[in-house]
C-alpha cells in the first residue's frame, strides 16, 4: 500500500501528550506510527486508552508535549495556528461521535461552510459539489432539513459528508458509530469503507466496535496511552490502491 | 467575511430577545446622547449667537492693561522711585477724534464713540442708580441692536435732542415714569439735569432694562463735566471671528484695552469646555452601560455555542475567524442600535425643540429650548456606541477563540 517515493500521509514521532494539571495526567506517550494513503485504520482499546487524544494530535487539533505529527512528510509542530487551521481545511475531514452540525443551517448550509471558508470553488461549485455529496450519502432529499429534523442516522452522514467538502485525502472519524442503532452503524461503516476501497482516501477511525475494527485494513490497539498492537488485516483488499 | 457575517446573525438571532434589550439600551444610549448634545450645543450657539449681536465686537475703553510709565521713570533709568506723587491723566481716551479716524481707516466693520458715565435718575420720589451711554444715535445703531429693541419711539429719535433721553421698560416702570415726563439725571454728584423720555427699549436682558440710560453724546459730556470726553469705543466687525485680532492691533495702536467678545466671555467659554465635557462623560458612561449589555449577550452566546466553536476550529476556521465572528456580533449589535438611536435621538430633539419656557429671573421674553441638528452628534454617538459594542464583543470573542476544542469536544461527549 505504499507509494514508492512518497512520504506517508501521516506520520506519529514519539507522541506524548501530557494533561499538566495537579495531578499530571499521560494521554499518550511514545506514540510512533505511520499512516500511508488508501488505509483504512481502526484505533481501539479501553475507555480512557488516549484513542481520541490520539486522533486530535494527529488532527492537529491538539498539541503534545513531546514528539512531534508529520502530515505528507511536513513537521508540523512549528506551523503556526493559523498554518495549522489552513491544513485542517485542506487536508483533514473530522467526524466526531455526535454530528456537530450547526443547528442553524440546513444539512447542505453546514456542507458547504468549509468549502465556503477555503474559497477554492465558486459558489455554484460549491452548492454542485455539497449536493453531490449529499446526493452520494443517500440524503438527496434531507438537503433543505435543519439538523433537528433529520434522524441520528441521517444526522451523521451529513457529517460525514461535511468532513468531505474540501475533499481531503484524510478523514479522522472519533466513534463515528458510537451513538447509532445497528442499522445507521453499518451505513455510516460502509460509507467509510467506501471513502477507502473506492475513493482512496485514507480513515483513521476511533472505535469500540471489535467486528468494525476486524473488518479494518489495519488495527492498532492502545492500553494507557501506549501502542500495544499494530496488525494489519491480510483480508482487508483496497482496489482503489490495488492491493 | 460573508460566511463569519451569517455565522454572527444566525447567533444573534437565535437569542432574540436578548439581543433586541441590549440594542434597545444602545439605542436609548445613543439617542439620549444626541438628544443631549443637540440641546447642549444649541444653547451654546443661541448663546453665542445672541452675544455676537448683541455685543460689540470689540470695546476699547479708557483703561490700561498695566499701569502707565510716570514721566520721571521714562526719563530717568533707576531701579526704584519714592516720593513720586503720579501724575492725574484725566479720564478718557486722549484724541478720540484721530483715534477713531484712524480705526475706521482698518477695521472692518462700523464703530462708534461714545461716553459712558455712572448717574443717578429721579423721578418723583424714586431713584434709581444708572448707566447712562452718551451716544451719537446714527453710530450706535450700527454697532448695537438697540433699534430692534425700541418698544416706544425709535432710537434716532434721540438725535438733536439735547434733553431727550431714552430708557429702559424696567427702568421706567420702577420709576413709575411713562414717555413724555421729565426725569432729573445727577453725574458727578454736583451737576444735575431734566430729561425728557422720548423712547423706551425693552432688551429682554434684566440688568440691560433695568440700568441703561441713553442721550446724546454732548449731553453726557455736558452732565459728566467732560467737554469732548469719549471713554468707549465699540466697534461691530463684519466678521465677528476676526475680533480678538483687530483688538489686539487696536490696543497696540492706541495703547488702551481694547477687549474683544471673546475675551468678554472667556470664562463662559471655559465654562462650555467643562460642560462638554461633562456632557461626553455622560454619554460615555451611558453608552458603556449599553457595552455591558452587549457583554452580556454575545458572553451568553459564547458560551451557548462552544460547542460550535470547537467544530468550527476543526474544520479548519482560526482563532482570528472565531474572534472576528463574536466580535461581528458586538458591532452588529451596536451597530443597529445605533440606527434606532438616531431616529431616537432626531425624534428627542424636535420634542425639546418645541418646548417654550419662561424665565422670569432671566429675561422677559418666553424662549424656545434651543437645539441644534449637527452630524457630528450623530457620528460621535455612534463613535462611543462602536467602540463600547466592540470592547463588549471583543472581550468574550478574545476568550472564545482562545478555548482548546478538544476539550469542548471531550465535554460534549
Amino acid at each position: 500500500m505504499s507509494d514508492a517515493g512518497r512520504p506517508p500521509l501521516l506520520q506519529a514521532r514519539d507522541l506524548t501528550r501530557v494533561l499538566e494539571e495537579t495531578v499530571p495526567v499521560t494521554l499518550c506517550e511514545d506514540v510512533s506510527l505511520s499512516v500511508d494513503r488508501g488505509e483504512l485504520v481502526a484505533v481501539t482499546g479501553p475507555s480512557g486508552s488516549g484513542k481520541s487524544s490520539l486522533l486530535y494530535l494527529l488532527g492537529l487539533l491538539d498539541m503534545p508535549t513531546h514528539g512531534e505529527v508529520l502530515l505528507n512528510g511536513r513537521p508540523t509542530h512549528e506551523l503556526s495556528e493559523e498554518e495549522r487551521a489552513r491544513a485542517r481545511l485542506e487536508t483533514i475531514g473530522f467526524v466526531f461521535q455526535f454530528h456537530f452540525l450547526l443547528a442553524e443551517f440546513t444539512a447542505l448550509e453546514n456542507i458547504m461552510i468549509p468549502m465556503r471558508r477555503l474559497h477554492r470553488l465558486s459558489p455554484n461549485e460549491q452548492t454542485a459539489r455539497a449536493e453531490e455529496i449529499l446526493a452520494s450519502l443517500g440524503l438527496r432529499d434531507h438537503m433543505q432539513k435543519r439538523p433537528d429534523q433529520l434522524s441520528g442516522g441521517q444526522r451523521q452522514r451529513v457529517a460525514v459528508a461535511r468532513a468531505l467538502a474540501n475533499d481531503p485525502p484524510l478523514v479522522l472519524a472519533d466513534e463515528p458509530t458510537g451513538s447509532l442503532d445497528t442499522h445507521s452503524s453499518e451505513q455510516v461503516f460502509e460509507i467509510l469503507y467506501d471513502l477507502v476501497t473506492a475513493q482512496g482516501r485514507t480513515v483513521v477511525a476511533v472505535t469500540h466496535d471489535i467486528e468494525m475494527a476486524d473488518r479494518m485494513g489495519r488495527r492498532i490497539r492502545l492500553i494507557d496511552g501506549r501502542v500495544v498492537d499494530d496488525a494489519k488485516n491480510p483480508a482487508f483488499k483496497n482496489p482503489a490502491f490495488n492491493c | 467575511m460573508k460566511l463569519l457575517l451569517e455565522i454572527a446573525f444566525t447567533h444573534i438571532l437565535g437569542r432574540g430577545r436578548q439581543t433586541l434589550v441590549s440594542i434597545v439600551g444602545v439605542a436609548m444610549g445613543v439617542g439620549f446622547a444626541i438628544a443631549m448634545a443637540a440641546l447642549m450645543e444649541g444653547g451654546q450657539v443661541d448663546f453665542i449667537d445672541s452675544l455676537v449681536d448683541t455685543m460689540p465686537h470689540v470695546q476699547i475703553t479708557d483703561e490700561r492693561r498695566t499701569a502707565q510709565l510716570q514721566p520721571a521713570e521714562v526719563v530717568f533709568e533707576a531701579t526704584e522711585f519714592r516720593g513720586l506723587r503720579p501724575r492725574d491723566d484725566p479720564r478718557g481716551i486722549l484724541n478720540p477724534t484721530a483715534a477713531t479716524a484712524s480705526l475706521r481707516s482698518w477695521a472692518p466693520g462700523d464703530l462708534a464713540a461714545n461716553l459712558s458715565v455712572s448717574a443717578v435718575v429721579r423721578f418723583g420720589g424714586a431713584e434709581r442708580g444708572v448707566s447712562v451711554l452718551g451716544v451719537e444715535p446714527r453710530d450706535l445703531v450700527r454697532v448695537s441692536p438697540i433699534e430692534e429693541d425700541m418698544t416706544v419711539g425709535r432710537f434716532e429719535d434721540l438725535g438733536g435732542q439735547s434733553s431727550g433721553v431714552i430708557v429702559g421698560r424696567s427702568l421706567a416702570e420702577r420709576l413709575g415714569a411713562d414717555p413724555g415726563d421729565s426725569v432729573t439725571i445727577t453725574a458727578a454728584e454736583t451737576i444735575s439735569r431734566r430729561f425728557k423720555i422720548i423712547g423706551v427699549f425693552e432688551t429682554g436682558v434684566v440688568g440691560t432694562d433695568e440700568r441703561q440710560v441713553y442721550m446724546l453724546l454732548k449731553s453726557a459730556q455736558v452732565l459728566s463735566g467732560r467737554p469732548n470726553a469719549v471713554n468707549d469705543i465699540r466697534i461691530r466687525l463684519n466678521d465677528p471671528d476676526i475680533a480678538p485680532a483687530v483688538a489686539a492691533r487696536a490696543e497696540e495702536m492706541l495703547g488702551y484695552k481694547a477687549v474683544s467678545w471673546q475675551e468678554a466671555n472667556e470664562a463662559i467659554f471655559e465654562a462650555f469646555e467643562v460642560r462638554n465635557i461633562i456632557m461626553y462623560t455622560v454619554v460615555g458612561a451611558i453608552l458603556l452601560v449599553a457595552g455591558f449589555g452587549i457583554y452580556n449577550i454575545v458572553s451568553i452566546i459564547t458560551h451557548e455555542k462552544s460547542r460550535d466553536i470547537a467544530i468550527l476550529k476543526s474544520l479548519g476556521f482560526t482563532q482570528e475567524d472565531i474572534r472576528r465572528i463574536f466580535l461581528t456580533e458586538g458591532v452588529l449589535m451596536g451597530g443597529v442600535g445605533s440606527v434606532i438611536g438616531w431616529v431616537l435621538g432626531f425624534w428627542l430633539t424636535v420634542a425639546l425643540g418645541a418646548v417654550t419656557l419662561e424665565l422670569p429671573g432671566q429675561t422677559t421674553e418666553p424662549v424656545n429650548l434651543p437645539v441644534i441638528y449637527s452630524w457630528l452628534h450623530y457620528a460621535i454617538a455612534t463613535m462611543f456606541a462602536l467602540s463600547s459594542a466592540a470592547v463588549a464583543g471583543y472581550l468574550p470573542a478574545r476568550k472564545a477563540a482562545a478555548q482548546n476544542p478538544v476539550e469542548i469536544i471531550r465535554g460534549a461527549t
